[in-house]
């Protein structure tokens, strides 16, 4: 049974079609990476997953339970198995690093006081952060906030953890420790969705590599066969500009 | 509740109030225009002048804006008398909006003078320009465009709030009349509804009147710069 | 001139500055309550705006055109269309409450469009954020959104009130016992209107004039990041 299956689905931003049928599947513990030019609709996917984009066709799945995003309570039961790491972070400003990894897990999960405070310093040594604990996100760097929103949504104890380009704003020295984190993750054994510039990082941890282009999944396989052995022309070019660095 | 209305009443009326929406929009942009050439006056002289013409500028600005503007009017209508001045209501309030205007205004220019690069007005000095022309010339032009949103907004509060308020000296403006009609019939709730929509249209229309002379004016001088 | 100097000393004996002293306080009460109450008001207007959903459809398009409308009508229009609608509801309601009442319908319309957009300064990420944690549309409001948008709704806001102590000004017409209605009964009483209303001019002025420039300090204050301000008060979870 696949942990996550994503049939024939559309998404639109307004008026315009940014999915136009896609469908792909994960098992349980395995990490798939979108990859592929900007626009294409890597983030979307997340976005669709999480009923940030509306879906306007298709199908999802998660584990044997059909995911209907079509009312609000439907899409409550989608976030409540799925977590997302924004590109930008996304902190609350307003709260101390604690607060905005307990947040959620008390006051939605409803779980006990004590073993949301444990676990949420758990999290935080994991990430690297645990001398940080009463900082407000303004006082953190890029870096350390990215950590940080990492252990956000780990707290909620998700099945499947979506990364949306979490690298892609940071300044390059910074870069390294987040990715540090989201290789631990890996090494657990967190089903994740990753989109991701990083080709060399994406090549390392992940199982299944997705090319997309304008709303389009061109190709899918291994790391290797995508990379050095694609089978279109599309996928061949893009990988022969990104990975000649 | 007993209290059947009647608005036939108010539609005999119309033309009366139209009187009165009529005088308000003058009195609007006569205290508009007026207040605009003391804060046009002010904020050069709080931008470049010697300190003791500043300081007063500076009393004046303070004190009209913290205080209100019926009590400006009422100094006027019920002070100036024992003077010797006998101006009429609407010469009162006029006077009155005109100078509580001003001291507004010239906070809103200053403001935009003060947007207004250094670099820009040292060209324009070494240049030989005088006061006047670098105002006229560099800054106003300058500035129009980014003072423009809050002088517009400015009007609209001198339309609706500055002449309303010459109702309580007896001036037949809209709110005025609509007092003076309902005195007479006891309509109170009916006359001040349709007054009371008189004035949202009227700011509409001076609304998309202001939008429209901002975009032509723009494009003008945006030709010609 | 003469006039004015032999009535000062009747003009500000203790009666009258009992009196005066008396209208001012009920100046600044009418200015608070009406002012906190709307802008109490002016929250839940502007929450009901923003209900979701093709149903809200009709609340959405009541609160916009309240805040239009009563954002476009001069304030002695209201204040008479109270007036007359309390009076044909309730005859004895007192003219405080009558005061109050029309203060607070303004007060919602203006305090609404600055609660609005200090509330659409907050960057949407931080909603979405919220969202993707399944907080609900109000915990997203109180927990997330409104601590964030106070920095930006507090100063105009508190401004608004400051500038709302001259509109009371009005509020004379209805015969409350402030400080423009002393000063008519005053003049009326055959002081000069000078020196009346040069008085009243003062009295504002004193009231005015402190809070508007212990606004501004509190608007700089309020500038500051947030890091900075609460480093040395944590609260713990």
């Amino acid at each position: 049974m696949q942990h996550l299956e994503v049939s024939d689905v559309r998404a639109k931003y307004g008026t315009l079609e940014v999915l136009k049928g896609i469908s792909f599947s994960i098992k349980k513990g395995e990490i798939a990476s979108l990859v592929g030019p900007s626009g294409s609709g890597k983030s979307t996917v997340l976005r669709a997953l999480m009923g940030l984009t509306p879906i306007t066709d298709g199908t999802v799945m998660i584990g044997n339970e059909r995911m209907n995003y079509s009312s609000a309570k439907e899409v409550r039961a989608a976030r409540d198995r799925m977590a997302i790491v924004f590109q930008q972070y996304n902190l609350f400003q307003n709260m101390t690093v604690m607060q905005n990894l307990t947040l959620a897990p008390l006051k939605i999960k409803k779980w006990g006081k004590a073993d949301v405070i444990a676990e949420a310093r758990r999290l935080l040594e994991l990430v690297g952060l645990s001398d940080r604990a009463n900082a407000y996100p303004d006082q953190l760097s890029g870096g350390q906030q990215q950590r940080v929103a990492l252990a956000r949504a780990l707290a909620l104890k998700p099945q499947i953890l979506l990364l949306d380009e979490v690298t892609s704003a940071l300044d390059p020295e910074l870069v390294n420790e987040v990715l540090d984190a989201v290789r631990k993750l890996a090494n657990e054994g967190m089903t994740m969705i990753i989109v991701s510039h990083e080709m060399a990082f994406v090549r390392e941890v992940a199982d299944q590599v997705i090319f997309m282009d304008e709303g389009h999944i061109i190709e899918a396989g291994k790391p290797a066969d995508i990379f050095d052995n694609s089978q279109t022309d599309r996928a061949r070019d893009f990988f022969s500009k990104i990975l000649r660095h | 509740m007993n209290y059947g209305f009647q608005f036939g009443v108010v539609w005999d009326n119309i033309p009366e109030l139209l009187e009165g929406a009529w005088l308000t929009l003058q009195l609007g942009c006569f205290a508009f225009a007026g207040g605009s050439l003391i804060g046009l006056l002010f904020a050069t002289i709080k931008t470049y002048g010697a300190w003791p013409l500043r300081f007063l500028v500076d009393c004046y600005v303070i004190f009209i804006t913290n205080t209100p503007a019926l009590i400006q009017i009422y100094f006027l209508y019920f002070g100036l008398p024992e003077v010797g001045i006998r101006w009429s209501n609407e010469a009162c309030l006029l006077i009155g909006l005109t100078m509580n205007a001003g001291a507004y205004l010239t906070l809103i220019l200053r403001a935009g003078f003060l947007s207004v690069r250094v670099t820009e007005i040292e060209a324009s000095q070494t240049l030989g320009m005088s006061l006047i022309q670098q105002v006229r010339y560099i800054i106003l032009p300058h500035i129009a465009k980014s003072i423009y949103p809050a002088l517009a907004n400015f009007f609209i509060v001198v339309l609706v709030m500055g002449t309303s308020v010459g109702a309580l000296i007896g001036v037949d403006e809209l709110t005025g009349q609509a007092i003076n009609l309902s005195t007479v019939n006891y309509r109170w709730l009916e006359y001040f509804t349709v007054v009371a929509g008189m004035y949202v249209v009227l700011t509409f229309i001076a609304s998309i009147g202001l939008a429209l002379l901002g975009r032509w004016a723009f494009r003008v001088k945006a030709r010609i710069f | 001139m003469e006039r004015i100097l032999e009535q000062i000393p009747r003009f500000f004996s203790g009666p009258n500055m009992t009196l005066l002293l008396e209208a001012a306080g009920l100046t600044l009460a009418m200015t608070l309550t009406g002012c906190l109450i709307g802008f109490g008001l002016a929250f839940v207007l502007v929450y009901l705006r923003q209900t979701p959903g093709m149903w809200a459809l009709p609340l959405r398009w009541i609160c916009i055109t309240y805040v239009e409308v009563f954002r476009r009508i001069p304030f002695i229009v209201v204040i008479y269309l109270v007036l007359f609608f309390i009076q044909a509801v309730t005859p004895d309601a007192s003219l405080f409450t009558i005061a109050v009442i029309a203060i607070c319908l303004y007060a919602v319309a203006y305090t609404a469009d600055i609660i609005r957009g200090g509330i659409e300064s907050v960057p949407i990420t931080q909603v979405e954020a919220a969202q993707s944690m399944n907080l609900s549309r109000l915990q997203t409001n109180i927990r997330i959104i409104l601590p964030q948008a106070w920095p930006v709704i507090a100063p105009p806001a508190i401004a608004f009130a400051v500038s709302f102590i001259k509109d009371t000004a009005l509020v004379s017409q209805v015969g409350v016992f402030e400080l423009t209605f002393r000063g008519k009964e005053l003049n009326n009483q055959g002081y000069s209107g000078l020196l009346v209303f040069g008085t009243i001019a003062l009295c504002y002025f004193l009231l005015s004039f402190p809070l508007s420039i212990l606004g501004q300090y509190l608007e700089k204050r309020l500038a500051t990041p947030r890091g900075e301000r609460r480093s040395r008060k944590i609260r713990h979870p």
